[in-house]
């Protein structure tokens, strides 16, 4: 039970808590299945991000060109689906679009790496880079018209449900995509040697080094699996709307940051667990969603997060503060 | 005992034109207890280097090991021949637990993919057991004290085969108990087998456990040395090659009218009900053990503990003693109190920037033009007298400060706060972490600021530093004065014998 108090976790959901009941009170259509499940669905996408965001993070690192990856993925997968799409399948389409990902997050990390420039500054380059190129080469025209069995997996439910109108909803088959990342990368991040040495460099680099970690690797590692989670999150918006446009994800990336950051990830590194970054999400979610229920204009929406960051980050930094004061006032009294 | 562990011939290494070790010849015993003593740039480091493979001797030295003689020998030759280096940082990883810190190398080292966290505690309880510590495993180690961080760097050579520990300054930053039992778990080790080897240019402590000594100056080997026959003194004088002795400060008792004065000043939880006085030109120290309260103390004086309750009287310009309010550092700076902290590294000095910019950091407002901007040839001279007057060694006044020696950044934050022309100088801990002969330079200096009228208060764990510098010495025991010592009426064993018996 102390344990559980002490955890960040905790106090974002209870945040969660809080906010639901608030919402629910003046626009009851937000407590109802439906509702999560759309939410749970259109939040795959930054949820996924996430993922990716938050081993970067762990890490000791940042990437936000992930946007830019994401874009170039779905663009490349959009122009194939509409050449050759009957040829293609939802498997083929995951693996281009994250192999190009694992890519292009790959070269980020040799830059970081060789060159020895901060990741915030190397991919706020290659953000740069990478979407500039990709204005240039698509000359921003958005494309649709997908392949009919493109559109019809974005409508399967692994259950449904009927509404009072007669209308069905259920539980995505993308949502479930997604809570498989969720699933991948949280056994990656506590059960493998891997996942373990990725703490250890964000916690103390020059440790790592000295233990003899191969630094390259777990450099080209986390920034690969923020490019394979950026390719996946790029067919997740492909099938959510059925469109890829060039400029509807860049200008994202501080949103995710901040969900996972909000979920308790550590920008200096080395902390941040998945469970704390699905409901960093979760929280973002549903305060754009209730905001919306409750008639408030959107301009107040970023007010509001911008509040929440800073409590939810604020109120750890200070209990952080409090704990280790007391440590030594008890240090002293021995 | 007299089986040999490690045993090197004729090293020397040469860097660039510079001899950092001349033909050097180094043996460890099984299962002995060895101190490798040295003053800074002495070439202790690079014989750990050479020892632990990371750095190539030049060529025609031996290397044996167990008695096999090392041909090619490598950083994972040492590791494969059970040889572990723990450094001064511990290279230990904050944000994991204490099982995890010790057992994830072993996980590296076997090629393992996956995670069993039940074996993860499994090793790191049984490297515990091997030396009869026992720590809260799932602590983080970033919460815990440096002690207990140091026994889980231990901990985790003790998972490997390990035939010799090395520890580079294992004491520095530990108190007097911790110290006691980090010793007692070098014992342990001697009983398994297991070498130890200290690094170190203050032995007091670990002189009691050597079994040998090997002193190293300049690069050459002095002697090797059977630990019983040192004492302090006779140690300082192999080490720097001159005879340094603590000479006793003709201390001229101070007969001007105080200049501070403390009444009943009390904080809760840091210090109680703590009275004295302290005249211009005299100095006045505070010892007890780390935790007594003397830095809580020395930090009110400064305006960072602000006391519940007392008086803080002070004799500001000529007029007799006042009750002053000191709540901030600026409060304290205007008054003429200058504070030079313990941890010289994180409080006193910003670290990455030159020393000339450390130095004037205080002055600044002196040395505006009539624009109101800084006066650039104001500032150089300003800062060529300090370095001239405290004769700090530097290449160049814009070198980083933290590529100076311990002894010189001691003096660049005593002239930073000298330079502001305090009347009242609080000295914490200054001689810590520096090697003996720039500890007597800095005595040096405290004695003719005191001279020159300035009135000091000393506070320090070392107990010759105190003896032989102060004219009275304060013991403090959790939070409260329990003695008073002139120090013409006592001797250095009376006041190490009050303080060890406040314990």
């Amino acid at each position: 039970m102390k344990k559980l108090a002490s955890r960040h976790e905790t106090y974002v959901f209870i945040v969660i808590l809080i906010f639901s009941i608030v919402i629910t009170a003046i626009n009851p259509t937000f407590f109802s299945l439906e509702n999560m499940f759309d939410l749970m669905k259109s939040y795959s996408l930054m949820g996924t991000f996430a993922i990716g965001v938050l081993v970067v993070l762990i890490g000791g690192g940042i990437d936000i060109s992930f946007t830019a990856t994401a874009t170039i993925t779905g663009y490349t997968i959009a122009v194939l689906l509409l050449r050759n799409g009957e040829s293609l399948n939802i498997f083929s389409v995951f693996l281009i679009a994250g192999g190009i990902g694992v890519l292009l997050g790959m070269i980020n990390a040799a830059i970081i790496h060789f060159f020895e420039i901060p990741s915030i500054i190397t991919t706020i380059a290659t953000l740069n880079i990478y979407y500039g190129l990709l204005t240039f080469f698509s000359t921003g025209k958005w494309l649709y018209g997908f392949p009919t069995w493109f559109g019809d997996f974005a409508n399967l439910y692994v259950f449904k449900l009927t509404n009072a109108k007669g209308g069905s909803y259920g539980f995505s088959v993308i949502t479930l995509i997604w809570f498989g990342f969720i699933l991948v990368g949280w056994l990656m991040l506590r059960y493998t040697v891997l996942g373990r040495s990725i703490h250890a460099m964000g916690g103390n680099l020059a440790s790592a080094q000295r233990a003899g970690f191969n630094i390259l690797r777990l450099r080209l590692f986390i920034y690969g699996f923020m490019g394979l989670m950026a390719g996946f999150a790029s067919v997740i918006q492909a099938l959510l709307v059925q469109t890829v446009a060039p400029n509807s994800l860049v200008g994202k990336e501080l949103d995710v940051l901040a969900a996972v950051v909000l979920g308790g990830a550590s920008l200096t590194g080395g902390t941040g667990t998945m469970i704390g970054t699905l409901l960093g999400v979760a929280l973002i979610a549903i305060m754009s969603n209730g905001l919306t229920l409750m008639h408030v204009p959107s301009f107040w929406y970023k007010v509001v997060i911008g509040l929440v960051i800073l409590i939810s980050v604020g109120s750890s930094a200070y209990r952080r503060k409090r704990t280790s004061s007391q440590k030594l006032i008890i240090e002293m009294n021995e | 005992m007299s089986e040999s562990f490690l045993t090197l011939r004729n090293v020397s290494k040469h860097y660039a034109g510079v001899t950092a070790l001349d033909k050097v010849d180094f043996e460890i015993f099984k299962g002995e207890v060895h101190c490798l003593a040295g003053e800074n740039g002495s070439g202790k480091s690079t014989l750990i280097k050479i020892i632990s493979g990371t750095v190539q001797p030049d060529h025609g030295a031996e290397i044996e090991i167990a008695g096999q003689p090392q041909h090619s020998y490598h950083a994972i030759n040492a590791i494969h021949k059970g040889i572990e280096v723990i450094y001064q940082d511990l290279a230990l990883f904050p944000n994991l637990t204490v099982a995890e810190n010790i057992a994830l190398g072993q996980f590296i080292a076997e090629g393992k993919k996956i995670i069993s966290w039940k074996q993860i505690h499994l090793i790191a309880q049984k490297a515990m057991e091997r030396i009869n510590v026992k720590l809260a495993l799932e602590a983080l180690v970033g919460d815990i004290p440096i002690a207990d961080q140091q026994l889980v760097a231990i901990c985790r050579a003790l998972t490997r085969d390990v035939g010799l520990i090395i520890m580079d300054e294992p004491t520095a930053s530990l108190t007097k108990k911790e110290v006691d039992s980090l010793l007692g778990v070098v014992m342990d080790m001697r009983q398994k087998g297991i070498s130890a080897m200290f690094v170190s240019h203050k032995l007091n402590e670990v002189l009691q456990i050597a079994d040998r000594v090997s002193v190293i100056r300049d690069g050459k080997m002095v002697g090797v040395y059977e630990g019983k026959s040192l004492n302090d003194e006779k140690l300082t004088h192999l080490m720097t090659g001159k005879k340094v002795e603590y000479t006793p400060y003709i201390r001229p008792t101070s007969q001007q009218d105080p200049i501070l004065e403390l009444r009943n000043l009390s904080r809760r939880g840091l210090f109680q009900d703590i009275s004295f006085t302290l005249r211009p030109g005299e100095i006045l120290a505070i010892t007890g053990l780390l935790g007594s309260g003397r830095t809580e103390l020395a930090l009110a004086l400064f305006g960072v503990n602000k006391p519940d309750s007392g008086q803080i009287l002070f004799a500001a310009n000529g007029a007799g003693l006042q009750p002053v309010q000191i709540n901030s550092i600026q409060d304290a700076v205007r008054l003429g109190i200058a504070y030079v902290p313990e941890d010289r590294l994180v409080q006193g000095l910003v670290m990455n920037q030159s020393v000339g910019k450390n130095l004037i950091i205080t002055t600044l407002e002196n040395l505006l033009n009539r624009f109101k901007l800084l006066d650039n040839q104001q500032i150089q001279e300003n800062i060529q007298r300090w370095v001239k007057e405290l004769s700090i060694k530097i290449p160049s006044v814009d070198s980083p400060v933290q590529t100076l020696s311990g002894g010189n950044q001691q003096r660049v934050v005593l002239a930073k706060w000298i330079a502001v022309n305090p009347k009242v100088l609080v000295l914490d801990g200054p001689t810590i972490g520096i090697d003996v002969a720039a500890k007597f330079a800095i005595h040096e200096i405290i004695r003719s600021l005191a001279e020159k009228g300035l009135a000091i208060l000393l506070i320090s764990d070392e107990v010759p530093e105190v003896y032989n510098n102060a004219n009275r010495v304060l013991i403090m025991r959790k939070g409260r004065i329990v003695k008073e010592f002139e120090t013409a009426q006592t001797n250095p064993d009376e006041i190490q014998e009050t303080v060890n018996l406040t314990a």
